[in-house]
C-alpha cells in the first residue's frame, strides 16, 4: 500500500519533466538565441564587412516606407490565400474519395502522397522545365487541348497562379491525410439513422460528414497558412521572385536583403515584422477554431 | 420485359457511378505520378529529344548518359556524403533527446512545453539562419558541416518530440506503474519498459526525420560552401552555374529525390500513421 503510494507519487506528472530538458535546451539554444540576436541586430545598421552602428528603430521606420517590402506583403497574402484554399478544398475531396473502399486503394494512396515527400528543389526544377514557354511539355499539352500557350512563371500575371499550382501539387496530400484522419475517427451511427430517414448523399455530407470533419479541416487550414506564409524553395527555384518583383514574397525579399545585399540589420527588422505577422495569423486562425468548436 | 428494364437501369446507374468514381480517383492520382514520370523521362532522353517540339514522351532508346554525366562532372559523391552525414547525425541527436522528451511531456501532460517546441515549426527557417550565420562566422565555423548539422536539429527534434508524445500517450501505463512499484527509478522504467515498446514509433519518427532533413534546401544553400553543400543545394547550383542541360539536371534531381520516393512507397502505411499523428512537416 505505502509502496504503491510512493511509487505513484514518484510517477507524478512534473517529475517527468527532466526527460524533456535536453531537447528543450537544444531547441532553446537553436531558437531562443537567434531570436534575441535578431532583436539586437534589428536595431543596428549592420552590413557584412562594415562596422555596425546602433540606429534604434530606424530600420523599422524605413520598412514602413519601403514600397518593395509593402508589395511583398501583398504578394505573400495573395500567394497564401490561394495556397490555402485550393489544397484544402482539393485535399478534403481527396480524403472523401480515399475514405471509400476500392481496389488498389493502398497503392493509389501511396502514389498520391509522393508529392508531399518528394524533395521540393528537385521537383521545382522539373516543373521549371515543364513551364518553359517554347519547349515545355505543358504548353504542348495546352495546344493539344486547343488552348493558347501560357507564359507561366515568366509573365507578371501568371507567375503567382503558376507557383500556387506547384504548391497545390506538393501539399494537397498533407491536407488529405489530416482530413482522412478525421473521417477515420467519425462514428457510423448518424449515417445509419440518416439513411433510415431517407437523406440523400448530399444531405448526409452537408449535415453529418462536414460538421464531423470540420475541426480537421480547420487544423489543415492553420497548418497550410503557416506553411504557405513561409514558402520558399518553390518560389526561389522557379521564379526567384520575378519577373521583376512580381512573385517576391516577404521570405524571398528577406533572403535577398540578408544574403544577396548583406543588409543584416535591415533583414533582421524584416524577420521581426514577418514573425509577428505569422504569429498573428496563427492566433486568429486558432481563435476561429476555438469559436467554431463552441458553436 | 417490364421486370428487366428497371433492373437494367439499376445496373447502368451502378456502372456509371462506379465509372465516375474510378475517373475521380484517376484525376486526383495522375498529377502526382505524371510529374514524377516526366522527371524520369527527361533523365533518360538525349538532349536532342529533350529539346524536341513536340516533346518526345517515351525515351527511345533510353540512355543513361545523363546519369554518367552527373557523376562525372559534379562532386556528387561528396555532396551525397554531406547529406548523409547531416541528416544521419541530426536524426541521431534527435533520437537521443527527442524520445525522452516525448516521454516526459506525454507523462507530465505538459502540453505547454510541447508548444514551446512547436514554435520551431512556426518560425520561418530564414529567421534562424541570419543570426546563426553571423554566429558561425564569428566562431569561424563556416566551411565545415557543423553549422548545417546544427540547423537541421530544428527540423529533426520537433518531429521526434511530436511523434513520440502521440506514441507514448497511446501506450497503456500499467507496465511502467508495475515497474515503479517494484522499485525502479523513473529512468529505469523508461529505459527498460517504455523504450522497448516504443520501437515502432521511433522507426516512423526516424524515417520522417531523415526524409525532411534530406529534403531541406535553404540551410545547405546558405551555410554550405563549395565543399560542404548538401545534395538539394548542389542540384540547385547545377541550374545556376552550368550551361543548363535538361537531361543531366533531371537526372540529378531524380537521384536526390528517388531514395525518398522509394522509401515512401515501401512504408507508406507507417508514414501515413506518423504524419496524421502530428501533422508534422519539415520547415
Amino acid at each position: 500500500m505505502t509502496a504503491k503510494a510512493t511509487a505513484v507519487d514518484r510517477g507524478y506528472g512534473r517529475n517527468y519533466l527532466p526527460f524533456a530538458y535536453p531537447a528543450l535546451l537544444i531547441t532553446g539554444a537553436v531558437i531562443v538565441f537567434p531570436w534575441l540576436f535578431t532583436l539586437f541586430m534589428s536595431v543596428h545598421e549592420w552590413k557584412i564587412g562594415s562596422p555596425r552602428a546602433f540606429v534604434g528603430l530606424n530600420n523599422f521606420i524605413r520598412l514602413a516606407g519601403d514600397e518593395r517590402f509593402i508589395d511583398s506583403i501583398g504578394t505573400t497574402l495573395y500567394f497564401t490565400l490561394l495556397s490555402v484554399v485550393l489544397p484544402v478544398v482539393l485535399g478534403t475531396a481527396a480524403a472523401l474519395i480515399f475514405n471509400e473502399r476500392f481496389p488498389l486503394r493502398g497503392l493509389c494512396r501511396a502514389i498520391f502522397i509522393l508529392p508531399m515527400m518528394a524533395t521540393p528543389v528537385a521537383v521545382a526544377l522539373v516543373w521549371k522545365m515543364m513551364f518553359h514557354p517554347q519547349l515545355g511539355v505543358l504548353n504542348y499539352l495546352l495546344s493539344l487541348a486547343g488552348l493558347p500557350p501560357s507564359l507561366w512563371h515568366t509573365s507578371l500575371d501568371t507567375v503567382i497562379p503558376t507557383l500556387v499550382m506547384v504548391e497545390v501539387w506538393h501539399w494537397t496530400p498533407l491536407v488529405m491525410l489530416i482530413v482522412l484522419g478525421g473521417l477515420a475517427a467519425a462514428p457510423t451511427e448518424p449515417y445509419e439513422s440518416a439513411r433510415l430517414d431517407g437523406a440523400n448523399p448530399w444531405q448526409m455530407f452537408r449535415f453529418i460528414t462536414l460538421p464531423l470533419i470540420m475541426p480537421f479541416v480547420v487544423l489543415a487550414v492553420v497548418i497550410r497558412t503557416i506553411d504557405a506564409l513561409k514558402a520558399f524553395d518553390t518560389i526561389f527555384v522557379i521564379s526567384e521572385g520575378g519577373p521583376g518583383t512580381a512573385s517576391e514574397t516577404i521570405n524571398i525579399y528577406l533572403y535577398l536583403q540578408a544574403f544577396a545585399f548583406y543588409n543584416i540589420g535591415y533583414a533582421s527588422a524584416i524577420v521581426v515584422v514577418f514573425f509577428v505577422l505569422i504569429v498573428l495569423m496563427a492566433m486568429v486562425l486558432l481563435w476561429l477554431r476555438q469559436k467554431a468548436k463552441w458553436s | 420485359m417490364s421486370a428487366s428494364s428497371p433492373g437494367m437501369l439499376w445496373h447502368a446507374k451502378r456502372a456509371l457511378s462506379k465509372f465516375a468514381f474510378g475517373f475521380a480517383v484517376f484525376v486526383i492520382v495522375s498529377p502526382a505520378i505524371l510529374v514524377l514520370l516526366w522527371m524520369l523521362s527527361l533523365s533518360l532522353k538525349t538532349e536532342v529529344d529533350n529539346m524536341a517540339y513536340p516533346p518526345v514522351f517515351v525515351p527511345n532508346p533510353p540512355t543513361l548518359a545523363n546519369f554518367a554525366a552527373v557523376f562525372e562532372n559534379s562532386n556528387l559523391m561528396r555532396y551525397l556524403g554531406n547529406s548523409l552525414f547531416v541528416s544521419g547525425l541530426a536524426t541521431l541527436v534527435a533520437i537521443l533527446v527527442g524520445v525522452p522528451a516525448g516521454y516526459g511531456i506525454a507523462k507530465a501532460s505538459a502540453h505547454r512545453t510541447a508548444i514551446g517546441i512547436l514554435i520551431a515549426r512556426i518560425t520561418p527557417a530564414l529567421s534562424y539562419l541570419i543570426p546563426l550565420y553571423m554566429l558561425f562566422q564569428m566562431l569561424g565555423l563556416t566551411g565545415s558541416l557543423w553549422p548545417i548539422f546544427i540547423t537541421h536539429l530544428v527540423i529533426t527534434i520537433p518531429i521526434f518530440v511530436y511523434i513520440m508524445i502521440g506514441f507514448f500517450e497511446s501506450l497503456p501505463p500499467d507496465l511502467e506503474e508495475a515497474a515503479l512499484i517494484d522499485g525502479c527509478t523513473l529512468w529505469q522504467a523508461f529505459r527498460h519498459v517504455a523504450l522497448p515498446l516504443a520501437r515502432p514509433g521511433i522507426v516512423v519518427a526516424m524515417i520522417l526525420s531523415i526524409i525532411f532533413s534530406w529534403n531541406n534546401f535553404v540551410f545547405g544553400a546558405v551555410l554550405g560552401g563549395r565543399q560542404t553543400r548538401t545534395l538539394p543545394a548542389a542540384v540547385y547550383n547545377m541550374l545556376t552555374f552550368e550551361q543548363v542541360a535538361w537531361g543531366p539536371l533531371a537526372a540529378a534531381a531524380l537521384l536526390v529525390t528517388a531514395p525518398v520516393l522509394i522509401l515512401t512507397l515501401f512504408i507508406q502505411k507507417e508514414i501515413v500513421g506518423g504524419l496524421t499523428a502530428g501533422g508534422v512537416k519539415g520547415g
